[in-house]
Order: structure tokens, then sequence, then C-alpha cells
């Protein structure tokens, strides 16, 4: 069995004790809660630009959309708009359901062996952990927009009320977090346990999954279990927001710094992993292009001219045969 | 050829677990049977393609790879990141989330896990992260990267032709990423090394020299269609006398080879004949740009281009104002997806417009070619064909969308309606077999080769087993498609699964349908077989 997920494991626990111990026993507060986020920031923004722009210069020579439905022909042939766009505007469409909605994944289906035949499945799941794992992970995200911003703007406030809609505990439960730990959890142990998935997983594929359950897992201690000073951690978060970055006295528990790093990690991770899907898919020539090649024409920027066989270097070849059968010839 | 197992034995050997060992660890299979037969230097040599040192078989242990073959990866690697964005991007972005995994015909069929399109992905992948990614330079085989070795090369040699360029991977992944495109790739690297497969380089260098990839040479060319016209004028009293390289028609007409050469391509090459001699088409066929296909796309774009760039010379040449093309699959492909921007603009020909319903094929307006279904069934919505349905009643009819027309074109819904016009059964397969999850006929991509029967039948099961299905539910006995390596293909897989369905091209079902001005009274099909089932005539 692949254990590539150890390393990546061992990777995770080992930077949360640095950071824990950086802080509780070395005193790096201003390490772990200023140096390293501006920094994780950093390498992200600069990262996530640079590999855009590496990717924008690289030529699409050819329009190869994946059709995935009926093309606009003829007048009495009603084609498919979305999945197999001839428009702009389809495109948009398209790429609007791929992007927010995962359509292709939605289609998934599975083979199975019974008795002498094949048969497929259609199954939802992988579509299902990887929605719930996305939106919920963008809802945190937007939540904690709350420690950069003040006043809070109300559409936070209101998106925290329809994420503590359950109204359990104290504080409120919010919904996105126990599911973007569920999401994350679930797509894990789907690597983990299921063979075929195993296989082809590398270390790069467990560690930003585990990472993200750190991440979760600390941010749901600090809230639920330890309840950390938010008024203090608001602080230090409105001190980097506004380039005023300062420690706040009295301290923040390591437990914070933890999360802290976990996010400085993510972010400086991102550009250099398979983690760049988020701004890759929109650049994937089989989704983002029409299909419209016959009746546009596409521009390829290093269509270089080839050597071809002209029609009388197959004529000086063959004349005489063609002749003889009585074929039309240039030069008799 | 190596024999291989009953289609019993073949179904039960198919294996879903995974091995012990790490893939990188697991060679490729060179046993006979397993690979296909390396290509003839000879091909090389006439293309001005690049050569290895010397004669080689995959079996051997060294396959006499040029001195510098890492530099020459390492930079046709380069090179191919910056002209294509689907490269770049497509190695970078992966997820390995694992969709893909059982969407290939040839994983499904057999269970090799390197057949698991991500897998197939991983193996350029690997090496892309060790010689352009700062991740895999430094953390090596952690980041998934791993050193490019002769037996990298191998490995790849296996599994580039172990895939059919079908795109039907892509129409699962979440971020659209096409196996095709990693595929050819994948064969464009290989074959700067002089690695290429003979059942490819030998059509390309025919179809380079002769127009068609079957090396057909004008006089021969002329002779095969009369022959088809004896046996046309035999079965319906009609004589029918095409021309070629005729300057001034309207029309350029080109189809693929396969169907002047075998059965039952060459009854669809009939049926087309019979179709324009009924409207009165002014045509004209070229012996010159006598190929409809493109074993190109299976090399190389140079080599795509240095083949496609005939239809609009001889177009040029011959001064047609369109160009209409036969049933083909992957030649499609090129057309819709490549030709215009590749040889165009074809700014000497007009917007195709049908001569008979006047219909203009504005999607077609920049390519100015368009394919013979969207003609056949304009013909036949506007009223403009005679055609008797009934004489394909002995068929019950099912229909395979060939991978390049449904996935890189959308043609799907033309092919239909001219069969629901010219049969009265007709049985669609099941949902995610058919359309833009058409199943492979398991031998695209110039996999269509006999030394790999094995793998072929593999590769075909999908298909086959969602016929078998409509043969034991409707009693489906014709199986009809739109693609001249399907004709070839479907065949011999049909035969080991399914023996009981036979193949037809769209159009030979056409022209038996077709009641033409003056013919006999019609008794057989095209095949020379009764049109009513024998055992109803013994009945009479």
């Amino acid at each position: 069995m692949n254990v590539g997920y150890l390393y990546s494991l061992l990777a995770v626990i080992v930077l949360g004790l640095i950071a824990y111990a950086g802080v509780e026993a070395a005193g790096l507060q201003w390490l772990f809660g200023i140096l390293i986020p501006y920094l994780g920031l950093t390498i992200f923004i600069a990262g996530f630009v640079y590999r855009v722009m590496d990717w924008a210069k690289s030529a699409v020579p050819f329009r190869i959309p994946t059709t995935c439905g009926q093309q606009k022909s003829l007048p009495w042939f009603t084609p498919n708009r979305i999945d197999n766009p001839a428009t702009t505007l389809g495109v948009i469409v398209r790429m609007f359901f791929e992007i927010l909605l995962f359509r292709s994944l939605f289609r998934n289906t599975r083979v199975e062996i019974r008795g002498e035949r094949l048969s497929y499945k259609w199954v939802i799941w992988l579509w299902l952990f990887a929605l719930m794992f996305h939106y919920s992970f963008l809802i945190v995200v937007i939540r904690h927009l709350r420690f950069f911003l003040e006043p809070v703007p109300w559409v936070i406030t209101l998106l925290e009320k329809a994420d503590g809609v359950l109204q359990v505990g104290l504080p409120i439960l919010y919904i996105s977090g126990v599911t973007l730990l569920l999401g994350a959890t679930l797509l894990l142990l789907r690597r983990v346990l299921i063979p075929r998935i195993n296989y082809i997983s590398l270390a790069a594929d467990y560690f930003p999954l585990l990472l993200i359950i750190g991440i979760a897992i600390t941010g749901i201690m600090m809230r639920y279990f330890t309840k950390v000073d938010v008024l203090k951690v608001k602080e230090l978060t409105m001190g980097l927001a506004t380039f005023h970055p300062a420690i706040p006295e009295g301290g923040i528990s390591g437990l914070f710094y933890v999360h802290l790093f976990f996010v400085s990690i993510l972010l400086a991770y991102i550009p250099f992993s398979k983690l760049m899907h988020m701004g890759g898919v929109f650049l994937s020539p089989t989704r983002n292009l029409a299909n419209n090649n016959r009746r546009i024409r596409h521009i390829n920027p290093w269509n270089h001219p080839v050597k071809v066989h002209t029609y009388e270097e197959y004529e000086d070849e063959f004349r005489e045969k063609m002749i003889e059968a009585g074929l039309p010839v240039e030069k008799e | 050829m190596a024999k291989i197992p009953k289609p019993q034995e073949l179904f039960k050997s198919i294996d879903y677990s995974i091995p012990k060992k790490k893939w990188e660890d697991v060679p490729p299979d060179f046993s006979e049977g397993k690979y296909c037969y390396p290509t003839k230097r000879k091909n090389l040599e006439y293309l001005d393609f690049p050569t290895n040192k010397g004669e080689w078989s995959p079996t051997d242990e060294d396959w006499q790879l040029p001195d510098n073959w890492e530099e020459i990866i390492h930079n046709g690697f380069k090179e191919r990141l910056e002209k294509y964005r689907s490269l770049k991007v497509f190695m970078d972005i992966c997820v390995r989330c694992g969709a893909c995994a059982d969407k290939c015909h040839f994983f499904i069929g057999g269970g090799d896990p390197k057949n698991m399109p991500v897998l197939r992905a991983e193996l350029l992948r690997s090496v892309y992260r060790k010689d352009f990614t700062t991740a895999g330079k430094i953390l090596g085989s952690i980041a998934g990267a791993r050193k490019l070795t002769p037996a990298v090369i191998k490995e790849w040699f296996s599994y580039f032709y172990q895939c059919s360029e079908c795109r039907r991977c892509s129409v699962f992944c979440p971020y659209g990423i096409d196996t095709a495109e990693i595929t050819m790739m994948g064969r464009e690297l290989l074959s700067l090394l002089g690695l290429n497969i003979n059942w490819v380089l030998e059509p390309v260098a025919n179809c380079f020299r002769t127009g068609n990839h079957l090396g057909i040479q004008p006089h021969a060319l002329k002779e095969m269609i009369e022959f088809f016209c004896d046996d046309i004028e035999e079965l319906t009293g009609v004589r029918i006398t095409p021309q070629f390289n005729r300057k001034g028609a309207e029309v350029l007409f080109i189809t693929p080879s396969g169907d002047y050469f075998a059965d039952p391509g060459t009854y669809t090459m009939m049926g087309y004949l019979m179709l324009f001699e009924h409207i009165g088409l002014d045509y004209t066929m070229s012996t010159y740009a006598s190929e409809g296909g493109n074993f190109g796309l299976f090399t190389s774009a140079e080599a795509v281009k240095r083949l496609n760039s005939k239809m609009y010379m001889e177009a040029k040449r011959l001064g047609v104002k369109w160009i209409l093309g036969g049933e083909c699959g992957h030649m499609w492909r090129v057309i819709n997806q490549y030709m215009d921007t590749m040889n165009g603009p074809a700014d000497f020909l007009e917007v195709p417009v049908s001569p008979i319903t006047g219909t203009r094929f504005e999607n077609a307006a920049s390519t100015k070619m368009i394919h013979i279904t969207e003609f056949t069934s304009d013909l036949i919505k506007h009223g403009k064909l005679k055609l008797d349905p009934s004489r394909n009643d002995k068929f019950k009819v099912t229909f395979h969308d060939s991978c390049n027309p449904s996935r890189a074109m959308g043609l799907l819904e033309e092919p239909r309606y001219v069969i629901k016009n010219v049969c009265n059964h007709f049985y669609e397969m099941p949902e995610g077999t058919i359309r833009e999850q058409t199943f492979c006929c398991g031998s695209g991509a110039g996999l269509n080769t006999e030394e790999i029967m094995d793998l072929r039948m593999r590769g075909g099961l999908p298909r086959a087993n969602a016929v078998r299905y409509v043969h034991d539910k409707y009693g489906v006995n014709m199986l009809a498609c739109i693609c001249a390596i399907d004709r070839a293909a479907l065949p011999p897989l049909m035969q080991y699964w399914v023996p009981e369905v036979g193949v037809t091209g769209v159009h030979e079902l056409v022209a038996n349908a077709l009641v033409m001005d003056g013919e006999k009274e019609r008794t057989v099909d095209l095949r020379g077989e009764p049109l009513k089932e024998e055992e109803e005539d013994t009945d009479e």
C-alpha cells in the first residue's frame, strides 16, 4: 500500500510543533504572528500571478474544446449551447457550470463487472464531497474576513448568521466549519482507503488535505474548546491588515499561532502545487473555447510552414500511369 | 500474430486489483502481442523524420537511441510546453481525483492501472516535475518526480501506444484534462528519437507520396472505383461514371481510403456514388487528395499539417467551390479542429451551398468543408431523396458514435436523422455508452494493427458490451458507424464478442433505401444479399 500520506502527516505535525514551540517556548510571536504571515501572503500573490502569467505565455495553437453535446449545424438540429458552445456566451455559461458547480465531475460513473457483463453506475459521491469541501472552505474564508475589516460589513455578518442557523451550542456552531472538516476528511479517507485512488496518490496529494484538516481542527478547538481571546486575535489581524503589525499585549495562545502558521504555509504552498487548479481551470483549452472552428478561423501564432508534397511532384511520379488510365494531367 | 484467449476467458481475466509494487517499479510488458511493431526505417527516411541509430525491436534491451537522446527529449518537452498551453496546464493542475480512472476502455477491458488516464499522464508528468518544476528538482520522488531513463522511454512507448486518443476521459475530468493531448505530445517526443510504430508511419509515408494511406496509385484508384460502378450497375441497372481530378467541378469529394479498399467500407463508398448520381451532384474526386483520414494525427502536428495540406491545395488547383467529406472519425477531428488553422485560410473557396436544396452551411463558413451526414440530412429534410426504408427491414440497427465526431465536433443528431429516415428499426445503446460518452472501437489512433489483437479486443469490450445489450434486448443485428477505422475494426470486434451483429456505414444504408431514377427492381442489398431474411423467403 502507498503510505505517502505518512510523510505528509509527519510534515504537518512537525510544522504544528514548530509553531507551538516557537511561540510557547522561544517567544517568537513576531516571527509566527507577523513575519511568516506576510511572507506567506507575498509568496502566494507573487507566485500565483507568476504561474498564471507563465501559463498565459504559452500559445493556444488550436481550438480543441471537448464537445459534450450536439453541435450547431443545421437549423432543425437543436444544438447544446452549453456543453458544446458555439459562442463566447455559451463558453461563459459552460465555464460557470464547470467552476461553480463542478459540472464534469457530476457526470461521474463507476464501472462494475456483473456476471459476464459490464455495467456503469452514476456515482455522485466524489462530486458531493468536492462540492462540500470547496464551498465550506469558501464560506470559512469569507467569514474570516471579519478579522481583517472594521467595521465588519453586513454581508459577512449575514453570512455568519446563515452559517449558524442551527443555533446549536455557545458559541453558536458554524455549519461550514464542520462540513469543511468532514469534506476534507472524506476526501482524505477516499485517498487512503480506496486502493485505486491510493495507488495514484502522491505525498503532494495528502499534504494539502492534512494541512487544511489541521487548520480546521485548530480553528474549531480555538472557537469551541479553548475559547481563544477573540479581541486580541482581532487586534493582531487588524494590525496586519492595516500594515501596523503588533503582537497584542498579554499574548494569545500557542494554538492560534499554529493555526496561523498552517494558513501561512498553505498560502505559500499553493503556487508550487496542484492547488493551482483554482487558476488553471480557467485556462483549460478543452473547456474555455467555443466549438466554432469551421465558422471562424482560429489563428496559431507559431503556424510555421512544413514540407508538403505538391501536385506537380505527384504528377511527375505518376504521369504516365495517369495518362494511360485516362486521368487528366497538367503536363502531357 | 499472437494467439488470443476465447472471449469468456478474456473477460474473466479482467483484473482491477492493484499491483503490490508502485507503478514506477512495474516495467511495461513487451511480450509478443503486447506491443506494436516499430516502423520500417524507409518510412522515416522518406518523410525526413528523425531516426534512431539502427534497427530495433521493443523486445531489445538497447533501443538504439540517438547519443544525445536526453537532450532531445528535454528540448522537445520545453518547446512543446511553450507551444501548447494545454500541455503546460495539464501538467500542472491534475489533482489525481481519480474521476478518469475507469473511463478508459483499455482500463475497463484490461485493468492495467497505467491505462488509467491519470497514470498515463503521470508518465510524462513525473519527468516534467523533475526537469521543469522547483518542487520536483528539490524533493525528487516525494514530489512525484523521476529521472528520465531509457526505461521511462520504453514505458512511454508502451502506454502512449495503448491510448486511442478518444478523449472520453476528458469529458469526466473536472479540469478538462485531455489525455489525447498528453498522448499526442508523448508520441511526438518519441518520434523525435525515431521511435514510431509501423501501422501509423507507413500510412503517413504512403499518404505523403500517393495521396492516401493505402498507397493506392492514381490508375489503380480509378480502377477500383470503376469496379464498384460495375457492381452498382449489376445491382440497380444504373451506370455511374464518377470523375477524377476534373477541373471546374462544383464540389470536391474526399473520403478515407479505407472506403476504397475493404468490406464493408466499400459498400459505403458505393453508397456515396449512388447518392451523388441520384441527385446529379457536380463533383469530382481526386487521386492526389484521395485520403480523408490523417494518420499524421497519430504522429505529430507537423505530420498532420503535411498530409492535410493536400485537400486545400487540390481544391484550389481544381477550382472547386467547396469540399464534401466522407464518413470518417479522426478525419473530422482534423477538419473541425485543425485544418483551417493549419492550412487555411481557404479564401479561394466559397461557403458551401447545397446545389440541390440551396441550404447555405454557415457552420462551415470558414473551413468550406462539410460532413456527408450534414449534407444528406439536409437532402432528406427537403424531401430530395426518394427513399424506401423497408429495404433495410431485415436490419435492426444501432449506431456507434465515433470518438472524434462526438467529442471533437458534436456530430450526434445528423447521422441519427439519416439512419432513422432510411431504416425502420433503430435502437439506441444505453446512455453512458453513446454520444459524448461513447466508447472507442478499441483500435483508434493507429492501433488497428493485427499484432495487438488482445489489447484491441479488450479496448473494444465496452463498445461490444453495449452492442450485446441491445442485441439481447431488441435483437439488434447491425451496427452502423461513420468512421472508416470503425468499419475495419468493428467487424473483428463483433466477430469476437457479439458475432450475430454486422457492421455498416451509414451511406450503405442510405443507398439500400435510395430509389434511383431508372433503377430495376431491387431484390438484393448492396452486399448482394436478399433484401428479406432468408427464412421469410422460404415461407413464401
